[in-house]
């Protein structure tokens, strides 16, 4: 839908290349391109216009002979101006040298704050902590069940007085629980609301000095529009933000509501969700965002999923079998399921730069239920087929499709594969050999 | 009755209406530098570049037509043109069958269930009688969250247990309205992001599902859409129409927040009509959507 903005700078830029220097007429059309990118990407107006003014000063300028493609040198400012308004430091949560740290969770209705709750309390415990969760929204229906719910599913307790104890005396006899109980941190789960309520952003005040947080978080909508500014702007005036937790960042949102967020109040985005598992969230790169404003992909994050789910041994293992040429069926399905673990595979064809745009062009589902038939039809078989492929004949292969609920063709389509990876693999094995033995050029 | 979305609208009005006022308050001639203000303007009620490069566009048109030449003129041009846009999509709830369906669908946190609670008690005050399908088996104690609100509403539930197959709840709760001669039927499906191929597959075979236990249902599938999410909004539309063939939008949470405008970017690319707005948390703050005074309400000083 969108072209991504170095293929647009790239574009404008064509025309300059072995002219002298950028002129300020050259660097007003980048910045057009920057603009029309960065408000795509929902990053709010204004700051998109102290922006591109910041990066118009660094362009004008430029030595178009000295660098090797203006357009290029471009995109290297912008990115890097980007990265430094969303941060450079690494994001920590601050936390008290004694006595439990209270961390307050607040934000708009459905920004996702409970659900972060639970998923911050299984961070802090991963950690080594023993955090206490606090079901301080007393007005949504059924927000204290679904704290209650995801505090048994991550194994954290949750400290709850109903829904007719008002907030603040609420989260004042929590603090006194987990000093007994010695929990730390304590993680506020407020009830969402808007920022031009002023009753509710007043209790939140008065949460605030009952338990005097060391963290207060803004959980933010990542597809948040232009209203991104005002909503953390307020927040912070009220209660004075130290970190932002941006959510639903799973979605294909270029996410510029982070870098209004940031430029409203200063305070770093820490955490990011990244889909409905609870162990969906992570700390927060900011560069990453950036590629991501700018849709240059993200490719860390890529090779991060990657090495998370491969397993370095089996890996080693795998190459072995390779080189003696005993890669067999069992092996294949290892393979498969590594790929799984990853996540799916649209998922990861969108960090991919560029691929984006592929999106919609290509059906993955259709990959994705190719490999789920593979996966059956391999399952299907006994340890003797998945070690001997060529036992399997006629009768056995009717058994394996009956038994994974393919068709006969599918069985066979899938060992033909087998057999043409297999062939590939001793063809390169031969090529390694041969070069090894004297670099020459393989008989044809 | 529009006292309630104007006072929801009221800042959206205000802040729309200081920035259009700084457009066309202070000038005494039509000149390019109004329109790219003008621009700015609608760009920061999450129209979108696109779509607010072609209402000012249209609106500059107009006026060379016309020769307007007072800028206090150009305003009424403009509420013309963005109710003629949110028209030409139109559109009212088809609640005419007996059951009529109603299925919401919508991202994670965009208030589904608090729309069905708000929608089962609107059409209790009609007089009708309603069926609730706690077809959310996902996420914790949304069945909790909608037995509330049926409980409040007055309406009928039916649920399975939480992690449930969301399909065969939708069979279950269309058999049940069959049997009771319930009016209305709401399916409160649960959140889904649009990216995730395997959620919206799913959501398409409830959609299969409860044609097949009711040919024609569901009656309306309608999208609920935060007022508050910026430009995604318009994949969301796309990717949720390509699974369950969309009959309209259902905007929620249009108090206190300036925007909305991207329904405008919706209407114009791809044709879904706004049904329903959510202006308040008050179990009756949702009402039926009219462009004119939505785009009325957007510009009254």
């Amino acid at each position: 839908m969108f072209a991504t903005l170095s293929q647009r700078l790239q574009e404008t830029m064509r025309r300059l290349r072995g002219r002298g220097k950028l002129t300020e007429a050259d660097v007003a059309a980048a910045m057009r391109e920057v603009r029309m990118a960065l408000l795509e990407a929902d990053v709010s107006l204004s700051v998109v216009k102290e922006f591109t003014s910041r990066v118009r000063e660094r362009s004008v300028g430029i030595d178009v002979l000295q660098s090797l493609s203006p357009a290029q040198h471009v995109i290297k400012i912008v990115k890097e101006e980007l990265t430094a308004l969303l941060g450079t430091e690494v994001p920590r949560l601050q936390l008290a040298p004694a006595g439990p740290s209270v961390i307050m969770l607040v934000g708009l209705q459905g920004a996702g704050k409970t659900t972060v709750a639970g998923k911050l309390a299984l961070h802090l415990k991963s950690q080594g902590r023993h955090p206490l969760l606090v079901a301080a929204d007393t007005r949504r229906p059924a927000a204290i069940q679904q704290l209650q719910v995801l505090g048994e599913r991550v194994g954290v307790p949750v400290f709850t007085q109903g829904d007719r104890v008002g907030a603040v005396p609420l989260a004042r006899a929590a603090l006194a629980s987990a000093r007994n109980e010695a929990r730390d941190p304590v993680v506020l789960d407020t009830g969402g609301r808007l920022h031009v309520d002023d009753e509710l952003m007043q209790e939140l005040e008065e949460i605030k000095a009952a338990t005097r947080p060391v963290e207060i978080l803004l959980v933010a909508d990542a597809m948040t529009g232009q209203e991104a500014v005002s909503v953390a702007a307020e927040f912070h005036r009220r209660l004075g933000i130290t970190g932002v937790i941006l959510t639903k960042l799973d979605s294909d949102t270029r996410g510029g509501a982070a870098l209004s967020v940031r430029s409203a109040t200063g305070a770093p985005v820490k955490f990011a969700g990244t889909g409905e598992k609870l162990d969906m969230f992570e700390v927060f790169h900011p560069d990453r965002l950036a590629s991501r404003i700018l849709g240059m992909g993200d490719m860390l994050t890529l090779i991060e999923k990657a090495e998370a789910a491969y397993d370095a041994e089996q890996a080693r293992k795998l190459e072995q079998k390779l080189r003696k040429l005993d890669f067999t069926l069992e092996d294949f399905l290892d393979q498969m399921k590594q790929l799984k673990k990853m996540g799916p595979l649209d998922q990861l064809l969108d960090m991919i730069p560029g691929m984006e745009r592929m999106r919609g062009k290509v059906d993955l589902g259709d990959s994705q239920r190719d490999l789920k038939r593979a996966e059956a039809i391999i399952n299907s078989m006994t340890r003797e087929e998945r070690l001997n492929p060529h036992v399997i004949e006629g009768r056995r292969r009717r058994r394996i499709a009956l038994g994974s609920g393919t068709r006969v063709q599918d069985v066979n389509r899938l060992l033909k594969q087998f057999d043409e990876a297999k062939k590939m693999l001793k063809h390169m094995a031969h090529l390694e050999r041969d070069a090894r033995r004297g670099g020459r050029l393989p008989r044809r | 009755m529009w006292e309630l979305l104007r006072s929801g609208l009221a800042k959206t009005r205000q802040q729309l209406a200081a920035a259009l006022q700084g457009v066309f308050g202070n000038r005494l001639y039509v000149d390019e530098a109004m329109f790219e203000e003008l621009e700015e303007a609608l760009i920061r009620a999450d129209l979108g570049v696109g779509t607010a490069g072609s209402v000012v566009k249209a609106v500059k048109d107009r006026c060379a037509q016309d020769r307007i030449g007072d800028p206090a003129l150009v305003l009424p041009v403009l509420q013309v043109e963005l109710a003629a846009r949110l028209t030409r999509a139109g559109g009212v709830l088809q609640l005419a069958s007996r059951p009529a369906v109603l299925m919401i669908v919508g991202v994670n946190g965009s208030g589904k269930t608090t729309t069905v609670g708000k929608l089962a008690h609107r059409f209790r005050q009609e007089g009708r009688r309603v069926l609730l399908g706690a077809t959310d088996t996902f996420r914790a104690a949304a069945i909790d969250q909608l037995e509330v609100w049926a409980r409040r509403a007055g309406a009928d539930l039916v649920k399975h247990a939480p992690g449930g197959d969301p399909a065969a709840v939708a069979f279950d709760a269309i058999n049940a309205a069959l049997a009771r001669r319930v009016d209305v039927v709401i399916l409160d499906t649960a959140g889904r992001m649009h990216t995730r191929s395997d959620l919206m597959q799913e959501l398409s075979k409830v959609r299969r599902v409860v044609g097949k236990a009711l040919p024609g249902a569901p009656h309306e599938t309608l999208l609920v859409l935060d007022a508050t999410t910026g430009q995604n909004a318009l994949r969301q539309a796309e990717e949720f129409r390509a699974v369950t063939q969309l009959t309209g939008i259902a905007l929620t949470k249009l108090d206190g927040t300036a925007r909305g405008g991207v329904v405008v970017a919706i209407a114009d690319q791809l044709g879904l009509p706004v049904k329903l707005v959510g202006v308040g948390e008050r179990i009756d703050d949702l009402r039926d959507f009219d462009p004119e005074a939505f785009a009325a309400a957007l510009f009254e000083t």
